[in-house]
């Protein structure tokens, strides 16, 4: 159907969206060619060849176990926060959601870091506070289990935002009906509440189990130590160690991640369709079950499981940052600056990777908004059979796990159409992913936003004579400006601290913020990559409070983490 | 300034057609109501002419300029049609200041600094907005905030202002007064206008002609006066005022009159047609008499104040309306007299 609107909207509609599916879906395709097409027999084989290998066998396992048990992790410390939180009178809400966001913010691999700062011989924590183990015992984290932790961690927040928005949408009144018929305490929650949150329910888990299997950062600086090989790792390893060589052979275990993360994410969208069907109907207002005399003991608990996931990880990280050499007690002594002093000033591997990120992911959020804007307002307008394929397809590259967004690029770029030339090793190969991975954090919110737009907007400045260019200047760009803002923020964030990516991306000279934390702390140097994490928390939490504080500006659905 | 004029249009969505076969002229300087039941196509009508939409079909001209053709596809897009719209939403920017919203137009236009000023002032003064000038949209009361729409599409002195349901989501007071506020500006400015509607007494109160539409065609395109006293077929005849219609068999034209049966009762009917089918009995054409041509059952009273409106079911099973001054009680039986209806004829 086309909705109206002027030829010049139809043309530019084409161009912005011929861009938007060279950028985020042309390597997916690139990568679906290489498996299926390109090779034909010997492409078979090699791929069985690939997948009958041991390593690869284990590594699939140890994917499997540390994501579907990290999952669980996540299910169990999500959902009770999520339930609590919805449906009861807990005060200062807003704070705990806020700081249950903060995990999923901060880079896996700066978690990773901050909690083996508390446990082992060597934690400085520890030892300034006497009960560090003695030398010679293991860190418990460098392990199967270490990584399930962190993994559960890391991802329970994404439960937390699903469950959370799928109990905010029960009105009030289902349970009320309930109670008038006879149901009490937690039959009602068993038998009300429960059925109708297992969609949301269900679209969480798949998700978080997607996101965790995808996950490089933990079970790289965790699982590497150990020898725990998962598939995120291998692919690393073996491209780090050979180098483009072995592309044909990564490519076959990118494919086995991408197969297995897309039936995740089918089955999240499968839920997330039977949640729509729920939806139907008012919600008035939401649920506020008081909980009474047990109030402040429930309190205190999520308080202080807040305190232990996220507080004391980030004490560790402190204390390791201002000693001069890793394994010294903090003490009055010996506390020094050195080690931020070296990463944030002396250091020329720092500096430049400061200089990269910031680059990175300032490029990133300004092409996005540049694009998505009027790309967002135009689908909405003139929705074409094309743009609404293009609209299911666009969080491909944000939901597949990095690795295989990677080698998809690596893939697509490294030889360029009809030249001789090649983008792999420079920044720019690093940047094209970016802007595919991130396509969707900044496109969503701007989606919202505009739809919530009314549409006369636009065709008032039309009846009385805006071109296009004018419309968008003067009507539609101010108004989803801070739509825009907020989604530039997030995509800055999320670049900001990226390692997936750029680890399989990187050479020298094109390093990331994420790839050096995780090079220096690889190479013993734990202090300075403290110093460097503790800045990018820092950062981060800067980032996240200005959005918190504008969230009262923008539009329903900007924020991800305000339903 | 010119006539709009439309030539077989024809408009469908995915498939299903919205408007068919229209084929009309809208005078220069005319006030025109559309006036239909929801989704007869009046806003569709509306949109095409904005240019919001491309007719599948037929022609658009204002004047001698072709503004779309559906059979070559060929389309003036809104921006280039010198046209006004009110939107049912007002659609005022919210970020922009009143006085922005107003001189917007002419900004586009490229006008001078000054002269961007003096007609502004012009346009606020007109709709009485002078005083909230600085005041953002947000400010205002919903009347205000549907002056500024106004006063917005007046101010680069259209071709034709368009208005989609302006005052649907007002109050009735208010309405009445913006009711007064469209019509003086029109017999001001001269501005042909055509304005959709789906109240009735809206319409008649403000437009020259009106358009009766109906699952996407016009039943009636005439005056108030002669949509209400001779209407063209049953669709007008029972949207339009509280009519009736029912048969009438066996009539009989003589130079000075016409006779017909109706409802077992001979009566005289006033028809344009030769061979009339039906009548449009509406409350004024029957009276409450002892003796009158049919007998008839009182069925529900509604007080309208100072008059009643009884709904009778005669003896054959037919509903009629009727107005009295005198009160009656549901299950009375009474006479009715009917005289001069008018007589239309229909397939």
């Amino acid at each position: 159907m086309q909705k109206g609107g002027s030829r010049s909207e139809g043309r530019l509609l084409g161009a912005i969206l011929v861009v938007a599916i060279c950028l985020t879906l042309a390597p997916v395709l690139r990568l679906f060619v290489e498996g299926f097409a390109d090779q034909g027999a010997i492409g078979l084989t090699l791929a069985s060849e690939v997948l009958s290998q041991p390593a690869t066998l284990t590594a699939l396992k140890h994917s499997l176990v540390t994501a579907g048990l990290g999952t669980v992790v996540s299910l169990v410390l999500g959902a009770a926060f999520a339930f609590l939180v919805a449906l009861t009178d807990l005060r200062a809400k807003g704070a705990l959601v806020f700081c249950l966001m903060i995990p999923m913010m901060i880079p896996p691999q700066i978690t990773a870091l901050s909690w083996t700062q508390i446990m082992g011989p060597s934690s400085v924590l520890l030892k300034t506070l006497g009960i560090a183990p003695p030398l010679g015992t293991p860190q418990p984290l460098y392990s199967a289990e270490g990584i399930i932790l962190l993994l559960g961690i890391q991802h329970m927040s994404i439960i937390f935002l699903t469950l959370r928005a799928g109990l905010r949408s029960i009105p009030q009144d289902v349970v009320e009906a309930a109670r008038i018929s006879g149901a009490r305490g937690l039959r009602t929650w068993w038998q009300v509440v429960m059925p109708l949150t297992l969609p949301s329910l269900a679209a969480g888990i798949a998700i978080t189990f997607v996101t965790a299997l995808g996950n490089f950062g933990i079970p790289a600086m965790l699982g590497i130590p150990a020898g725990y090989v998962t598939l995120p790792t291998l692919v690393y390893q073996k491209l780090a160690g050979l180098g483009t060589s072995v592309l044909a052979e990564v490519s076959v275990l990118a494919m086995l991640i991408g197969v297995v993360a897309v039936v995740g994410i089918l089955v999240q969208r499968f839920f997330q369709t039977r949640q729509k069907v729920f939806l139907v109907g008012a919600t008035s207002r939401p649920l506020a079950i008081p909980l009474g005399a047990v109030r402040l003991p429930v309190e205190i608990l999520l308080w202080a499981v807040v305190c232990v996931i996220l507080v004391l990880p980030m004490f560790g990280l402190l204390a390791t940052s201002l000693v001069p050499a890793y394994g010294v007690p903090l003490r009055v002594d010996t506390v020094t600056l050195t080690s931020w002093w070296e990463v944030l000033f002396r250091q020329p591997v720092t500096t430049r990777a400061f200089a990269n990120s910031f680059g990175l992911a300032f490029g990133a959020a300004f092409v996005l908004v540049v694009l998505c804007l009027p790309l967002a307002w135009l689908m909405e307008r003139n929705p074409t059979r094309l743009s609404r394929v293009f609209d299911s397809l666009l969080d491909l590259p944000y939901a597949l796990p990095g690795v295989v967004l990677s080698i998809a690029m690596i893939l697509l770029l490294i030889n360029l159409p009809f030249t001789e030339a090649t983008l792999y090793g420079t920044i720019w190969i690093i940047f094209l992913a970016y802007l595919a991975r991130f396509f969707a954090v900044m496109f969503r919110p701007v989606q919202a936003s505009l739809k919530q737009l009314d549409p006369a907007m636009g065709e008032a400045a039309q009846s009385v004579g805006a071109s296009l260019f004018q419309r968008l200047r003067d009507v539609i760009v101010p108004l989803s400006a801070p739509a825009a803002a907020a989604g530039g923020i997030l995509v800055f964030l999320t670049a900001f601290n990226e390692l997936t990516v750029s680890a399989l991306l990187w050479s020298s000279g094109t390093e990331t913020l994420g790839v050096v934390i995780f090079n220096l702390d690889d190479s013993g140097e734990t202090a300075m990559a403290s110093a460097l994490a503790m800045t990018i928390v820092l950062v981060v939490m800067v980032l996240m409070i200005a959005v918190q504080l504008l969230s009262r500006r923008f539009p329903k659905g900007v924020v991800p983490w305000q339903t | 300034m010119a006539n709009i004029a439309l030539s077989s249009v024809g408009k469908t969505f995915s498939g299903a057609p919205a408007l068919q076969d229209i084929t009309t002229c809208f005078e220069d300087g005319e006030f025109i109501a559309l006036l239909g039941p929801s989704g007869c196509g009046k806003t569709t009508l509306l949109r095409l002419l904005a240019g919001f939409e491309m007719p599948s079909a037929g022609e658009i001209r204002i004047g001698d300029r072709q503004l779309a053709n559906g059979d070559t596809g060929m389309m003036v897009p809104s921006e280039d049609r010198n046209m006004g719209f009110v939107f049912q939403s007002y659609a005022l920017w919210p970020h922009m200041t009143v006085r922005r919203n107003v001189s917007y137009p002419l900004e586009i236009r490229r006008f001078s600094k000054a002269e961007i000023a003096a007609q502004t002032d012009v346009a606020l003064e007109a709709t009485g907005l002078s005083a909230y000038a600085d005041r953002m949209p947000s400010e205002l009361s919903g009347g205000q905030r549907q002056r500024v729409a106004l006063a917005r599409c007046l101010v680069s002195d259209p071709d034709a202002v368009l208005l989609d349901e302006p005052l649907a989501n007002l109050d009735v007071a208010l309405r009445a007064t913006l009711q007064t506020v469209f019509t003086d500006f029109h017999k001001r400015t001269r501005a042909t206008m055509v304005y959709v509607t789906h109240d009735q007494a809206e319409a008649m109160a403000m437009a020259d002609r009106i358009a009766v539409m109906d699952r996407g065609q016009i039943q009636q395109f005439d005056t108030p006066q002669n949509l209400y006293e001779r209407p063209k077929n049953r669709f007008v005849a029972e949207f339009v005022g509280r009519g009736t219609v029912v048969p009438v068999r066996s009539v009989e034209t003589s130079d000075v009159a016409a006779h017909g049966h109706v409802l077992g009762a001979r009566v005289e009917v006033q028809s344009n047609h030769e061979r009339p089918s039906h009548v449009c009995l509406r409350p004024e054409n029957l009276t409450i008499t002892e003796t009158g041509d049919l007998r008839a059952r009182v069925a529900r009273v509604t007080y309208l104040g100072g008059k009643y409106l009884l709904e009778t079911v005669a003896e054959c099973g037919t509903r009629l309306m009727a107005e009295t001054r005198a009160k009656f009680d549901v299950g009375m039986q009474l006479g009715l007299t009917i005289t001069t209806p008018w007589a239309f004829y229909e397939e």
